[in-house]
């Protein structure tokens, strides 16, 4: 990551982390609130994703809101069989997010499915696939989830 | 959620396209009018399927590069109370209740804070230390190294397809 952020790019990265507008011409509406060109925006977030400075740009889905269901799981990955497991971890669709971690547990991903009876099946498969025991850690309640970073 | 919204949520999962109209251009792709795409959107993300739409900022690029799951042992019968007021501190992006696995797991409560310092996000996990107090025995903080994957929930084809 070589650019440095700018002023705008902060703003933009600010006002749009939700509340994109559902319209025709929505790059044309934010921007106008943020005081820049359509075209401008556009080639703005274009950098900010390309630069790996924002991930994705779009909507961003509740598994439960559909149905489905998510976890938190997590391994013990020996150092030398660390590479290996996250890649056959990461070969799986369902596993919407894997981080590296420091600690003893030091895998930690999300399976995200559609249908709940998937996410018990997933893990069974990577524990089979790694020969590595999973810790499955659901939620049983949530108290907050806010996502929004300050730039 | 219909067979058409499923077509939808597949084909904008990776991302809008960034085109002055974005929507059209979905619609075009899965063979829908720009308005009943946007007419589905709106009514996914009132039935939160849909959480919001815009962009996924990348932590460590904004500089926060501390980012750590702070994991607390707390007391069952204050969990519920103290958890809630764990995630109303500015500071926590996300805070759980989850199982204890023990003999290697024994937290029930998990809550992440992000800083751009481990000394930031150490002084902001003792305010949180503070907060529960002698409900609490141990905890941690697990620092991320490395993102992995960052995918978020992707849908596959469905089984029989």
């Amino acid at each position: 990551m070589s650019k440095a952020l700018d002023s705008t790019d902060r703003a933009i990265l600010n006002a749009l982390q939700g509340g994109f507008p559902i319209a025709d011409r929505p790059f044309a509406i934010a921007a106008a609130e943020l005081g820049l060109t359509e075209p401008d925006l556009i080639a703005r977030l274009r950098s900010l994703l390309d630069d790996g400075v924002a991930t994705r740009f779009g909507p961003l889905f509740n598994a439960e809101a559909m149905g489905g269901a998510l976890t938190l799981a997590a391994i013990s990955v020996p150092e030398e069989r660390f590479e290996e497991v996250a890649a056959l971890v990461n070969a799986h669709p369902e596993v919407a997010h894997n981080y590296r971690r420091c600690h003893a547990f030091n895998m930690w991903f999300v399976v995200a499915c559609e249908r709940p009876e998937q996410v018990r099946r997933v893990l069974e498969e990577i524990e089979r696939e790694s020969g590595l025991p999973i810790i499955d850690l659901p939620k049983e309640e949530e108290f907050f989830l806010e996502l929004k970073l300050t730039a | 959620m219909d067979a058409v919204d499923r077509r939808l949520i597949e084909a904008t999962q990776g991302g809008l396209p960034l085109v002055p109209e974005p929507y059209r251009a979905v619609g075009e792709a899965i063979g829908l009018e720009g308005e009943e795409v946007e007419r589905r959107l709106r009514r996914l993300l009132s039935e939160g399927v849909v959480r919001r739409i815009g962009l996924v900022p990348n932590h460590y690029a904004l500089g926060y590069r501390a980012n750590g799951m702070a994991v607390w042992d707390v007391a069952d019968d204050k969990v519920g109370e103290l958890g809630r007021r764990v995630g109303a501190l500015e500071f926590v992006t996300h805070c759980y209740r989850r199982p204890r696995r023990l003999p290697n797991w024994p937290y029930n409560l998990f809550s992440m804070v992000h800083g751009k310092s481990r000394q930031e996000v150490e002084e902001k996990v003792a305010r949180i230390a503070t907060l529960l107090g002698s409900a609490c025995g141990a905890h941690e903080v697990l620092y991320s190294e490395k993102i992995l994957k960052k995918t978020g929930l992707r849908l596959g084809p469905r089984e029989g397809e």
